[in-house]
């Protein structure tokens, strides 16, 4: 039972694509030695920025031998006198058997020669050879090349390769390079090859000698780094950053990291600008002092062990302050040109080709505001008209500034940090232009299921519908998200349209602002570029139910089945819908809904079932003389509860009126007992119908329960 | 405070070195391009020579012209016109990466007492239709090169791939020299009166005036006119050496300038003034730049200038191929043009579909 171990040296491999590589070629060698019946213990991966490895342990030395019967000619063919023919020596010579050892076989077609023989399991240093190259050539990267010879093609140059069963390499191949037991240590601090011994925990050891550390060690030793290194600084901590920590964990082989530092003068210009400088463009982290307020410092990520001689740091100081320079000079030359001369400059920055120029989505985006405030106001809600209009204005004129140009992660917010620096209308009191400072600020976000909303009202509706007008546009041009092709991110800022009215509780319906959105497009332009306006509504209305989906399941974490019925009901709007997902999450378990659900698929089917046949329900439920018992006690109990729940449901109080649903079990289960639908009289079946559909309607207002799934039986 | 040696380079001593360097590894000198270019890929050394099959390794220093970059010589770290040391190695050797690196001790950089790293940097130039993926390589926190393995060029897949490295001088030798601002960099240093001339002194005169040039006094009407002629005549040249659509199809084509003198086609390849062509792209190119700095491109035009020069790129591209093929080579002519064919259609049968 022999270690096996695989490691393909590779030049530097893009730091974002290296774990979901490690994986999959994890994945895919177990699939391979599972499909091939070679067992093993334990399987791991092992990456670094230059190489992705996969060990594991007690493998199958090779398959197990296969037997099996195979059937020659017909005995009549075969014997002629009691004496094998020349067909039967044949076969035996082609079985590879004696004659004397064939036997017979009896099949419906009659009697046959047999063989029995025994296929041996290849090895597993075989099978390896033969198909891990076929494996390395499948591994998905976001993008590939060429780089040597013809038919290679991988993230980057593959260099070497080491494949080991236990000390015995495995002779596979991969474009032109045979694997050995050569590999390489760290570039600088680890000098010549570094010869893996054997499969198994040798080869991280090997490695370890050589200054090359596993993922999991190297973040360790990161995060060590980072600590030491600010305690240098009284009071100082460093800021977490997942996403920075894993990038420099797969830049690096073997880190350490170095405190430097900056003229606190720069700390007069914003944090964010400071902060994006030094994590997006220079990777480094910042501290922060004791009060959480930026320190004239910053922590840079070494590939290399030390820096004894503080050439590293000074080198870094260097870099940032150039970058900071740079970045206070943009700040100074942006000021000499105010946001409100910056409006007439978007005239000459395209939106996109067909939807004009970011001018006119401005103008477009301020109307949508208007009447989103309107419908607001219309429900007892308030944005204060002053601050809206104002930052619908000037929210795209920092697309015109030398920071935003430079940093382009930084719209918005930018914008938001120069309307608040700057006067905008002498007549505005501080407030209010602080008001519309935050609104601008905060339009683009959440940029992701994670962020945060707009603090203020005006903020979420600014961001609503600037978001809401790309995607009217987009998709009022046809160009609809599909499978994994999203050029626009249309759904990230429908996630970001949902969750905002979510959160901010804002009574707008989907359909309608989408509609609104679209209305802002008639009679310009861009409008003759649209494509048929049918299609527009019905594959909005799919596209944010998926997206209304996604956020109650994904985001509010709601079963599938609450969140099916829930949407059945109605899909348009969000603040009801996760009222009801909550009311009906709470009410689910209890075993009077197992049965409404239960009733209501029944229910379901006995109408489709009559429509199929053609058979309508009775316009309105009647007492009839022969109506059973059940039927009038079950319509009673609808006529006396049915208002109570309406209202219940007209103030939103969901669970009441759920629990009020629930008391029908009895007076359903019995109707279903003893009552028959489709009976031959026909006056008395459309009228059961007519009770079954009015009951289903009822029912259905909140979720629709048909789509629960029910625990029991149906 | 000097990090890397207690006598840093001069400018050119830098230059020097790396030019001694990568000649001593077998790659031919070239001088700086005399068309303005934007970067020491557009110069005709790599943007022709890593198409079609034939190993090539050059290296040379390019000066390289983005008039929208340029700051009146006030800012201490941009330049209208910066120097780039340009590597071009066709194929690239197998133990690229450390040739490179070993470059880097060749310019006095000890990387035993710094921090390098290759971070995943991919280019491309939609104005050549030309792509590549590879790094930018960073040298305690600065990007010093930029490196490349070239996929396409002109539109045309590349067989074989070249590596292209592209060292920032300026910022190497800010680096070398500890400076933070360009106009400082010592650029010569005399060796008998050790008097020095700076950056400053030999180029902040054309910092300051090419702004002023490029930025406010371009005549924007005659620029586009310029524009417009090259253009024009670049259409015109390449129109006299259309390729027939099915590329090798030996049917009679109607007589065109060059046949008309000889009849034989394949002859007359070689007498197509592809290069020309070429430097009237480029002229197409650096205008469209003073046009951009100008403000006098709308980004609605913006889109389609672009797509005019890389029109003209990708016909040179074709065309430069195509005469390749057909360059007079004596030993096997007939082997010499194939195999690309060849090659290329078994490439494009191992590329994924989509």
């Amino acid at each position: 039972m022999p270690d096996f171990l695989l490691e393909i040296g590779c030049e530097e491999i893009p730091a974002r694509m290296i774990d979901a590589a490690s994986q999959e070629l994890r994945q895919r060698v177990m699939a391979l030695l599972s499909r091939e019946h070679l067992s093993s213990g334990e399987v791991t991966q092992f990456d670094t920025p230059r190489r992705l490895s996969v060990m594991a342990t007690g493998l199958s030395a090779s398959q197990a031998d296969v037997t099996e019967q195979i059937t020659g000619p017909s005995v009549s063919v075969a014997y002629k006198n009691g004496q094998p023919t020349p067909a039967a020596q044949a076969f035996a010579k082609k079985a590879g058997v004696e004659v004397a050892q064939l036997e017979k076989v009896t099949t419906p077609k009659g009697e046959y020669l047999a063989a029995r023989i025994t296929k041996k399991g290849r090895s597993a240093a075989e099978i390896l050879a033969e198909d891990l190259p076929k494996e390395l050539a499948a591994i998905y990267w976001p993008k590939n090349m060429y780089w040597g010879k013809l038919n290679e093609r991988f993230v980057r140059p593959v260099r070497w390769l080491v494949a080991l069963l236990d000390d015995e390499t495995i002779p596979l191949e991969f474009d032109g390079i045979r694997a050995g037991n050569s590999s390489r240590g760290h570039r600088i601090l680890s000098a010549g090859g570094v010869t893996i011994p054997r499969a198994g925990s040798a080869y991280v050891d090997s490695l370890r000698a050589a200054k090359v550390l596993g993922r999991t060690e190297r973040e360790h030793q990161i995060r060590k780094a980072l600590d030491t290194a600010t305690r240098t600084v009284p009071g100082a901590r460093w800021r977490e950053d997942k996403a920075l920590l894993d990038t420099v964990v797969n830049l690096t082989e073997f880190p350490s990291a170095v405190l430097g530092g900056f003229d606190p003068q720069f700390l007069s210009l914003p944090e964010e600008v400071l902060v994006t400088v030094m994590r997006d463009h220079q990777k480094y982290f910042a501290v922060e002092d004791a009060s959480g307020k930026l320190a004239p410092y910053f922590l840079a990520v070494l590939n290399t062990d030390s820096d004894p001689q503080g050439l590293i740091r000074h080198g870094n100081e260097r870099v940032l302050r150039a970058r900071f320079n740079d970045a206070r000079f943009f700040w100074e030359t942006d000021q000499k040109k105010s946001l409100l001369e910056r409006l007439e400059l978007l005239k000459h920055v395209t939106f996109q080709k067909d939807l004009g120029s970011y001018f006119d989505k401005t103008q477009r985006v301020q109307r949508l505001c208007s009447w989103l405030s309107e419908i607001l106001k219309q429900n007892g809600i308030t944005v204060r008209p002053g601050v809206i209009h104002k930052a619908a204005c000037l929210s795209k004129t920092d697309l015109t500034t030398e920071l935003v140009k430079e940093f382009t992660e930084l719209q918005g917010i930018i914008g938001g940090l120069y309307a608040r620096a700057q006067q905008l209308d002498p007549t505005l009191p501080e407030a209010t232009r602080f008001a519309i400072a935050d609104a601008i600020y905060d339009h683009y976000k959440p940029e992701s299921t994670d962020d945060t909303v707009p603090r203020s009202l005006e903020g979420a509706v600014l961001s609503i519908g600037d978001k809401a007008d790309t995607i009217a546009g987009m998709f009022a041009l046809g160009l609809v998200p599909s499978g994994s092709k999203d050029p626009f991110a249309l759904r990230r800022q429908a996630n970001a349209i949902v969750k905002v009215i979510a959160e901010k509780k804002l009574p707008l319906r989907l359909g309608e602002l989408m509609r609104d959105a679209r209305a802002g497009y008639q009679g310009l332009e861009a409008e003759k570029k649209f494509v048929a306006d049918a299609k527009f509504s019905e594959s909005i209305a799919t596209f944010f139910r998926e997206r209304l989906e996604f956020y109650l399941k994904d985001v509010c974490g709601y079963a599938y089945d609450v969140v099916k019925a829930v949407l059945g009901a109605d899909a348009e709007d969000v603040v009801d819908a996760m009222q009801r997902a909550e009311a009906v999450k709470q009410v689910l378990h209890m075993p009077e809904f197992q049965a409404i659900g239960a009733a209501c698929k029944r229910i379901r089917n006995i109408l489709r079932q009559a429509e199929e046949k053609g058979i309508a329900p009775a316009a309105t439920f009647e007492y009839l003389p022969d109506s059973a018992h059940e039927e009038k006690n079950l319509r009673a109990y609808m006529e006396r509860t049915g208002p109570r729940v309406e209202e219940n449901r007209s103030k939103k109080e969901y669970f009441d009126a759920l629990l009020l649903l629930s008391t029908a079990r009895e007076h359903v289960d019995a109707f279903f007992d003893k009552v028959m639908v489709m009976v031959e009289d026909e006056r008395l079946r459309a009228n059961r119908l007519a009770l079954l559909r009015t009951l289903l309607k009822e029912f259905s207002t909140i979720a629709d329960f048909s789509e629960v799934v029910t625990e029991g039986k149906a | 405070m000097n990090p890397s040696s207690s006598n840093p380079l001069t400018f050119q001593e830098l230059i020097l070195r790396l030019q001694t360097f990568w000649a001593e590894r077998g790659c031919v000198l070239q001088q700086p391009y005399d068309v303005e270019v934007g970067a020491g890929t557009m110069a005709p050394e790599t943007f022709l020579r890593v198409l079609g099959s034939k190993p090539y390794k050059v290296a040379y220093v390019q000066p390289s012209r983005r008039p929208a970059d340029g700051r009146y010589g006030e800012n201490p770290n941009r330049l209208f016109k910066h120097m780039q040391f340009q590597v071009i190695l066709k194929p690239p050797p197998e133990n690229v990466q450390e040739l490179y690196l070993e470059s880097l001790g060749a310019i006095g950089i000890d990387l035993r007492h710094h921090d390098i790293k290759f971070e995943e940097d991919n280019w491309e130039a939609p104005t050549l239709s030309a792509w590549g993926v590879g790094w930018q390589v960073m040298l305690d926190g600065l990007e010093i090169t930029q490196f490349t393995y070239f996929q396409q060029c002109g539109g045309v897949d590349l067989f074989p791939i070249s590596a292209e490295l592209t060292y920032g001088l300026e910022r190497i030798a800010q680096f070398l020299q500890d400076v933070d601002s360009i106009y400082d960099i010592v650029w010569a240093r005399d060796p008998e009166s050790g008097s020095v001339v700076k950056y400053g002194d030999v180029r902040l005169a054309d910092e300051l005036q090419f702004s002023v040039y490029n930025f406010e006094e371009a005549d924007v009407e005659k620029t586009w006119e310029h524009f417009r002629l090259y253009e024009a005549e670049c259409k015109a040249l390449l129109q006299q050496h259309a390729i027939p659509e099915e590329d090798q199809n030996p049917r009679p084509v109607s007589p065109k300038i060059g046949e008309t003198r000889t009849g034989h086609p394949d002859q007359d390849k070689t007498r197509f003034p592809v290069l020309a062509a070429y430097d009237l792209c480029l002229k197409c190119s650096h205008l469209f730049n003073i046009l951009d700095a100008r403000g006098a491109i709308s980004v609605t035009e913006r889109v389609g200038v672009i797509a005019r020069v890389r029109a003209l790129a990708v016909g040179i591209a074709k065309a430069w191929v195509d005469q390749q093929k057909s360059e007079p080579a004596p030993l096997a002519k007939s082997d010499e043009s194939e195999p690309v064919r060849e090659k290329k259609s078994k490439k494009e049968k191992f590329a994924p579909v989509g």
